[in-house]
């Protein structure tokens, strides 16, 4: 049995286990699972990613049990002061937090009440172009459970929503986050993986983001699993008038990390600030392909991501700045930045733009470099040993955009973590911890 | 204590310095000038074990170690410093983080313990006064959008905190407003001492009137061509370079 039919024939049986509300949904990913071919080496989007992997997995079902997370989750997650935590192991929602701020709705797909779902039924997959997105049609396909979350107008959620996912297996997940207008709120997605886990996980998670006027979101997309799991998915925000969208990828690496990340500026005076890393090293492979989409006059985007990748990894980075015609005094800026510490390593890097308005400031860049030969004598002239120096340089070169980070929680949690990642012995990080 | 002898060095393949001559004994103070282009920083890059720099003829002799021979941390551990004419920006490490690893990368050279936070941060304030920087640079990314002046002050710190042996400062007189060279002269004033000496490169009689160089050497064509006491300056100041010859360029 090949995967299209595999996923094909799991959607079908699911229908037993899952309320009726999501019938339709699975039965719309089906007929445009049907209508897929399977990607392969000549199919643009999946050029520099192999999907073999993926397919070995033959899209086992999920469990929702991962034995002992609790520990994981103590051990890993950030440190907030406060926060909404949410729980999901593979793709099953363990609890939602009774008590929430004034104006903020934050249910699991499994527990809406009726009215919700006809609302969230009809909301599913307005944001992202499903037929688009392989793993977004995978995701329709196999509706199972989902992370409802609706800021009401004018509510400033200030508590951070954070969403802990713990993957030992299978899992196929989807959040949708309403804001309305004025509306504000900071999401967090923190993938994790159980420390013992060998197998390898397929985990899928499809977000989306709908912005009405004046509204606001901070999202960070932390992937951070073990080597061997397997993460596709997406990010997909849609922003009306004078909405703000600042969102932060990192993903670590891992047998295969690829992201779908697309804004559509749909709203005049709309602005989108996208910030990525990633860190791929051994045999690690990560891609992601991001989509800037200007759709009417006066919207602006500031595209940032930079990668360390290491050993024999491999990272794909494909920005595309798509200008409808209509969207006159578009303002976006696209930059992507490699190091490259091995002469194993590979980087893809590729600027799409698609311009089709004359009155626009489009400037990208994409460098792929390996450490800057004057930067490590000016820190040896001062005695830091050469491996110092290294780490030193790596770990600058991506501490510029955490730095810049709102939640001070993400920065304290990052820094060490990611000093650590450079160095092979505490000495060699110790200056920056 | 430096006694390099006829030292020829390329770059890419192009002859830069072409046998060079100079001894610095302890507590001196040497002034290099020179035409632009002539090797004035080529020296410090040599000198510091700069990858690309390749020495090809000539010896460097330093405290009776083969200078050339040593790892550019291990020059620097040793008393060796290079105030740069354009110091690099880090941006993403801070400035107090390089300050410290720097300065803890000499301690255990000399068999020492890091230095604890708490005296260092005392330390590195007292010096941020006496360069007349704000602390707040200590917080910014190393050199990261200092302004010229800035940068050089922040090199000045990074002496007066390592207290090297030998100091090379490559015209770090270069971009500063009045009261910095001078904030700069007397940095490097308070540190003179009869065991420490002083390369210092300039294109500017007026620093020579802070920090009174013992010789004033020029360096034209890769070779010091001319040597003198700091009247030299003076009449170089009055001259230029024409007057010494065909082979200055
Ligand atoms: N990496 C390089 N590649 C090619 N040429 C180089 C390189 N570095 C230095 N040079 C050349 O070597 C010569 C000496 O340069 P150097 O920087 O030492 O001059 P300088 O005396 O310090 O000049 P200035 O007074 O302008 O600072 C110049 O002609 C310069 O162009
Ligand atoms: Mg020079």
């Amino acid at each position: 049995m090949n995967y299209l039919e595999a996923i094909k024939n799991q959607s079908e049986s699911l229908q037993a286990a899952t309320p009726e509300w999501m019938h339709a949904i699975q039965a719309r990913g089906r007929a445009l699972w049907s209508a897929q071919t399977w990607p392969g080496k000549k199919t643009e989007a999946w050029r520099y990613t192999s999907l073999v992997k993926v397919e070995k997995t033959l899209a086992s079902a999920q469990t929702g049990k991962a034995a002992g997370f609790e520990a994981a989750v103590a051990e890993n997650t950030l440190q907030f002061k406060e926060a909404l935590q949410v729980v999901i192991v593979d793709g099953r929602v363990q609890s939602v937090p009774d008590t929430l701020p004034e104006g903020l709705q934050l249910a699991a797909f499994s527990n809406l009440a009726e009215a919700d779902q006809r609302s969230v039924a009809e909301k599913l997959g307005t944001v992202v172009e499903t037929e688009k997105h392989l793993f977004a049609v995978q995701s329709e396909s196999l509706l199972s459970e989902g992370l409802y979350i609706k800021a009401k107008k004018n509510a400033a959620v200030s508590v951070p929503i954070y969403l802990v996912f713990i993957g030992s297996q299978a899992a196929n997940f989807r959040v949708f986050a309403d804001l309305e207008q004025s509306a504000s709120l900071t999401l967090v997605e923190h993938y994790l993986s159980l420390e013992s886990e060998q197998e390898q996980q397929l985990e899928n998670t499809c977000t989306e983001f709908s912005l009405a006027d004046n509204s606001q979101l901070n999202h960070y997309r932390l992937n951070m699993q073990a080597e061997s799991a397997l993460h596709v998915g997406g990010v997909h925000a849609a922003l009306a008038k004078h909405a703000r969208l600042n969102s932060f990828y990192l993903a670590f690496g891992t047998a295969l990390t690829r992201i779908d990340a697309g804004v559509k500026h749909v709203g005049e005076g709309s602005h989108t600030n996208m910030y990525g890393v990633y860190l791929p090293r051994n045999n690690q492979h990560v891609d992601f392909h991001t989509n800037l989409e200007h759709c009417v006059p006066h919207t602006t985007s500031e595209e940032v991501f930079r990668g360390i990748v290491g050993d024999s990894a491999r990272a794909v980075f494909n920005g595309r700045i798509h200008i409808y015609p209509q969207a006159q005094k578009t303002h976006a800026q696209l930059s992507n930045k490699n190091l490259l510490t091995s002469n194993k390593a590979e980087v893809d890097t590729k600027p799409e733009l698609e311009i089709y308005a004359n009155d626009v400031q489009c400037a990208h860049g994409a460098t792929v470099a390996q450490l800057e030969e004057k930067s490590l004598h000016y820190l040896r002239t001062r005695g830091i040993s050469e491996e110092e120096a290294r780490v030193m340089l790596s770990f600058g070169f991506i501490n510029e955009l955490i730095e810049q980070l709102e939640l001070e929680a993400i920065r304290d949690y990052l820094r060490p973590i990611l000093a650590k990642r450079f160095a092979r012995s505490s000495e060699l990080s110790q200056h920056l911890l | 204590m430096l006694n390099i002898s006829k030292l020829h060095a390329s770059v890419e393949d192009k002859e830069i310095l072409k046998g060079l001559d100079l001894v610095v004994k302890p507590g001196e103070v040497h002034a290099i000038m020179g035409p632009n282009g002539s090797g004035k920083s080529t020296l410090g890059h040599v000198l510091s074990g700069r990858e690309g720099y390749e020495v090809t003829g000539g010896t460097v002799d330093y405290f009776g170690q083969n200078l050339l021979e040593l790892e550019t941390e291990e020059r620097a551990r040793e008393g060796l410093f290079l105030a740069f004419q354009y110091p690099v920006e880090i941006p993403g490490v801070s400035n107090m983080e390089f300050l410290k690893a720097s300065l803890d990368a000499q301690r255990a050279h000399e068999g020492k313990e890091p230095i604890d936070a708490v005296s260092f941060m005392k330390q590195a304030r007292e010096l941020c006064k006496k360069v007349n920087l704000d602390q707040q640079f200590l917080k910014r990314g190393v050199n990261e959008g200092f302004s010229g002046g800035e940068k050089k002050r922040n090199e000045i710190m990074q002496m007066m905190l390592l207290q090297p042996k030998v100091c090379i400062l490559d015209e770090t007189d270069s971009g500063l407003d009045i009261d910095a060279l001078q904030v700069v002269a007397e940095g490097v004033n308070s540190l003179r001492s009869p065991e420490r000496s002083f390369i210092v490169v300039t294109h500017y009689q007026r620093l020579l009137n802070y920090i009174e160089p013992d010789f004033v050497h020029v360096l034209s064509g890769g070779k010091i061509v001319k040597s003198g006491d700091k009247s030299l300056a003076l009449e170089l100041e009055a001259k230029g370079y024409g007057w010494l010859g065909a082979d200055v360029a």
